[in-house]
């Protein structure tokens, strides 16, 4: 097991690494400079200007150099200019002795936001805060809802049930959230239905949620997951329910309720779990929609803003925990397979 | 002209019939699920004199009221078309109108259904797939849009306006509004479904939106799955050190969040650099290397044959694939024009390339799974006996076995790349501001969305009656198969 752990994650990281590095390339490349350029030091500016910015902040050099620096593996760049010292690790105006070495992700400094004009770290937080926010309800709404759907479809296969449940679950991942949040508004919201139950904005929501303003939302980001996740319970419910010791417990008489709550429940569990797990860069992605949509300012809104304005080290931020999101869940989900499948045993 | 109503004078008749078959079907639904739970099923009693009778009264008596309510419901569906295609412009309404543009759509769908179901037996899968009722749905669903796209775009039979003009007076107008001086200019008199926000008609746009899905959404899911059979097959054949690379590069693809990837892939700036010509380059040589592998593993030893094939095939797909990546506007444009049969509008390359990029690990990734489970059959190691290559093995005797969980998850897997596309669209990224493709026209309708609900929602729902039809269709396909 602990051997199994380290591969992970050694795996885990070294797929961190490439991922940030191709983020950081991509985010990096020639035209994004020059944009950034042009956006600091003014849009006039001549070739050799942007050039000569570039060097002077730091820019020209190599890229693979630029991302140690950026990690905080390679000792930030210095320029000594006629007595005055800039750096990567020396804020404007402060004393260049004091300045550390490496000032990188892993010292925990990760940047100053160009768009919002503070520190990336507060604006991944507060990003995450909200995100957090709106997630805890999503899975609140859409794990236990999908796994009784899939259950009660699952129990019976075949029956009136399992045929509408399945059909509803089949539309639910048929409709991306930016259909049924349009939906949703235009039905709930809109004067021109004139329901108006919901409020069609949750920006108010990310200090005061209520069920006014966070339903819309939440329920459009649940629905789309649910569908699978529901179908991924039936499918498991099935097979367990045909299993030989399903059989025995309906020979020995135990009631129907019984053999789907005590016997069959949570062998039927265990591919679901991977499946929830799994979501999470699926979730992501409903997220940056919803939040558009929503108008709800957390983190997949920041990367809309980020990668909209080119906003290069709040981009990088926001990727660096996209990714390690995704890549955390992918490693609980392997370890809970083991953990909750005893058949499965890792040398 | 005056403004049009839903249903016009046919909605006298039928309406009220819509009600109440709909109210009927709704009750009979919900008793159904909840006899489910009490009654005994039905079952068949077989009577001394050789008859048999159905017991189980209630629950069965609720099936039945269920399954007449939806024949009523398709019933009453079809007055509205029918009626629509039969009665003159304008007395049917909007909906009576729409079914009238949509004429020659009926009229394939009824053609490709008679003619398939008559000939269901000699067709294999696919006449299987008329044998459940869910396929059936989801293969009409699916027909349906992919007529409207093509007699609505190259043979524009189907759009009533132009769909990036706008006219004037008609900037968010409720569906059915007249068009100003509409019969002196030669116009259409009505826009169908309103007018957007810029004064286009928004039915006239998601028939074209139906064009672009339909041609980009097939084909970027055709390329990802050449990318995954070409690199999918060998990683689960051999295993080993291939597996790991390529497995360790997909998984790296498929930790990345799509959106990400979208906005660091669709930029202006990532395409003035040109690297999704060079991801062009590499991904659409797949298809090339597949053709030419498939060919010469079959006909090693019939060197002449295999020549001739190799040398037409190869020459053929190679010529679409200098032509596919040579595109004036990119960093790759030097094929004379009139050598260069396929020009893409602008930006569409890079959707392309960015679709068939994200689409590429998961086709990877089932076609090594199946590579995996299948390479320990009989039949493969019979052909390993007879000293059949390892790529003979892989592409004839492999992946023809592996071709049912295929084909289903091809399928999926075009509803997904039609969502991918709207994600695009709404996310204004690559495609042209002013594109009709669906999910660009919802994000154009949802500012004004509480307002003005009429232009966000057609596309919406086209998008979802696509993707649903997929689904239900590789629903019905995975199920016939699974019954051989």
């Amino acid at each position: 097991m602990l051997r199994f752990l380290i591969r992970r994650i050694g795996t885990m990281l070294l797929t961190a690494l490439c991922l940030t590095f191709i983020v950081f390339f991509l985010t990096n490349l020639a035209p994004n400079l020059e944009k950034i350029a042009k956006s600091e030091a003014g849009a006039r500016i001549s070739d050799e200007e942007v050039t000569s910015w570039l060097e002077k902040n730091g820019y020209a050099q190599p890229v693979l150099l630029r991302y140690g620096e950026w990690l905080g593996v390679w000792p930030g760049w210095t320029r000594d200019e006629g007595g005055s010292v800039t750096g990567r690790c020396i804020p404007i105006g402060s004393d260049p002795t004091l300045a550390p070495t490496f000032c990188g992700v892993l010292q925990g400094d990760w940047g100053q936001s160009t768009v919002f004009k503070r520190p990336v770290i507060e604006s991944v937080w507060r990003g995450l805060a909200l995100t957090g926010k709106l997630m805890f309800w999503v899975m609140v709404v859409m794990v236990p809802g999908a796994l009784i759907v899939g259950v009660l479809a699952g129990m019976r296969e075949g029956s009136r049930l399992d045929r509408s449940l399945s059909t509803a679950s089949i539309i639910s991942t048929a409709t991306p959230e930016y259909v049924s949040g349009v939906v949703f508004i235009a039905v709930f919201t809109s004067s021109a239905v004139g329901l108006r139950w919901f409020n069609g904005s949750a920006t108010s929501a990310m200090d005061d949620a209520t069920f006014n303003n966070f339903t819309l939302p939440v329920m459009t980001v649940a629905l789309y997951g649910m569908g699978y996740i529901a179908r991924m319970t039936r499918a498991s419910m099935t097979e367990v329910m045909t299993a030989q010791y399903i059989r025995t417990a309906r020979l020995k008489g135990v009631a129907f309720p019984n053999i789907v709550l005590k016997h069959a429940l949570r062998n039927a569990l265990i591919a679901p779990f991977t499946v929830i797990m799994l979501q999470f860069p699926w979730l992501l992605n409903g997220v940056v929609i919803v939040e558009t949509l929503f108008n709800y300012k957390g983190f997949g809104w920041t990367l809309v803003e980020a990668a909209g304005n080119n906003d290069i080290e709040l981009l990088l931020g926001v990727s660096v925990v996209s990714v390690f999101v995704v890549l955390i869940t992918q490693l609980i989900s392997d370890i809970g397979y083991v953990y909750l499948n005893p058949r499965i045993r890792i040398s | 002209m005056e403004q049009l109503t839903w249903t016009g004078s046919l909605g006298a008749v039928l309406n009220p019939m819509l009600l109440v078959v709909a109210l009927a079907l709704a009750v009979s639904a919900i008793a159904t699920i909840i006899l489910s739970f009490f009654s005994a099923p039905v079952t068949l009693q077989a009577n001394p004199d050789g008859t048999v009778t159905a017991k189980g009264g209630i629950a069965g008596l609720a099936g039945l009221a269920l399954r007449v309510s939806i024949l009523a419901l398709l019933l009453v569906l079809l007055g509205y078309i029918l009626g629509g295609m039969i009665m003159t412009y304008g007395d049917a309404g909007i909906i009576g109108a729409i079914a009238k543009r949509l004429t020659p759509v009926w009229i394939a769908l009824a053609l490709t259904f008679l003619l398939s179901i008559w000939f269901k037996k000699h067709l294999g899968l696919y006449g299987k797939l008329f044998e459940s009722t869910v396929g059936m749905i989801g293969f009409a669903l699916v027909m349906f849009w992919v007529y409207s796209g093509i007699f609505g775009g190259p043979l524009g039979m189907i759009a009533t306006h132009d769909p990036l003009t706008a006219l004037s007076g008609l900037k968010n107008k409720l569906p059915g509004v007249p068009v100003p001086g509409a019969p002196e200019n030669g116009l259409f008199p009505h826009y169908l479904l309103g007018g957007d926000n810029l004064a286009r008609d928004v039915f006239s746009r998601v028939i074209a939106g139906a064009w672009i899905v339909i041609q980009i959404a097939p084909l970027a899911t055709l390329f990802a799955f050449m990318v995954g059979i070409t690199l999918g097959l060998p990683a689960g054949y051999y295993g080993g050190k291939v597996d790991t690379i390529l497995s360790f590069l997909a998984n790296l693809i498929l930790a990345f969040p799509v959106i990400l990837l979208f906005y660091l892939l669709v930029t202006p700036e990532i395409v003035d650099t040109g690297i999704p010509s060079y991801m062009a380059l590499v991904l659409f040589v797949f298809p090339l290397v597949f053709g030419f592998v498939l060919i010469n593993s079959r006909y090693r030893t019939q060197p002449a044959k295999r020549s001739a094939l190799v040398l037409g095939i190869v020459g053929f797909l190679g010529w679409l694939y200098i032509a596919l990546i040579s595109q004036s506007g990119t960093i790759f444009d030097f094929l004379p024009t009139w050598l260069d049969p396929i020009t893409l509008p602008s930006g569409i390359l890079v959707v392309f390339v960015s679709v068939v990029f994200v689409n590429s690990p998961t086709s990877f990734r089932i076609v090594r799974g199946l590579a995996m489970e299948l390479r320990t059959r009989d039949y493969v190691a019979a052909a390993q006996t007879r000293g059949e290559t390892a790529w003979y093995v892989m592409l004839w005797e492999i992946l023809p076995n592996a071709r049912g969980p295929l084909i289903v998850d091809f399928c999926l897997r075009i509803g997904y790349t039609t969502i991918l596309l709207g994600t695009l669209g709404f996310f204004g990224l690559g495609l042209p501001l002013e594109s009709p493709d669906w999910g660009s026209t919802i994000n154009a309708g949802r500012q004004l969305l509480s307002i003005y609900p009429h232009p966000a929602l057609p596309p919406a729902f086209a998008l979802l009656t696509l993707v649903l039809g997929l689904n239900l269709l590789a629903d019905g396909l995975r199920e016939e198969s699974l019954k051989d």
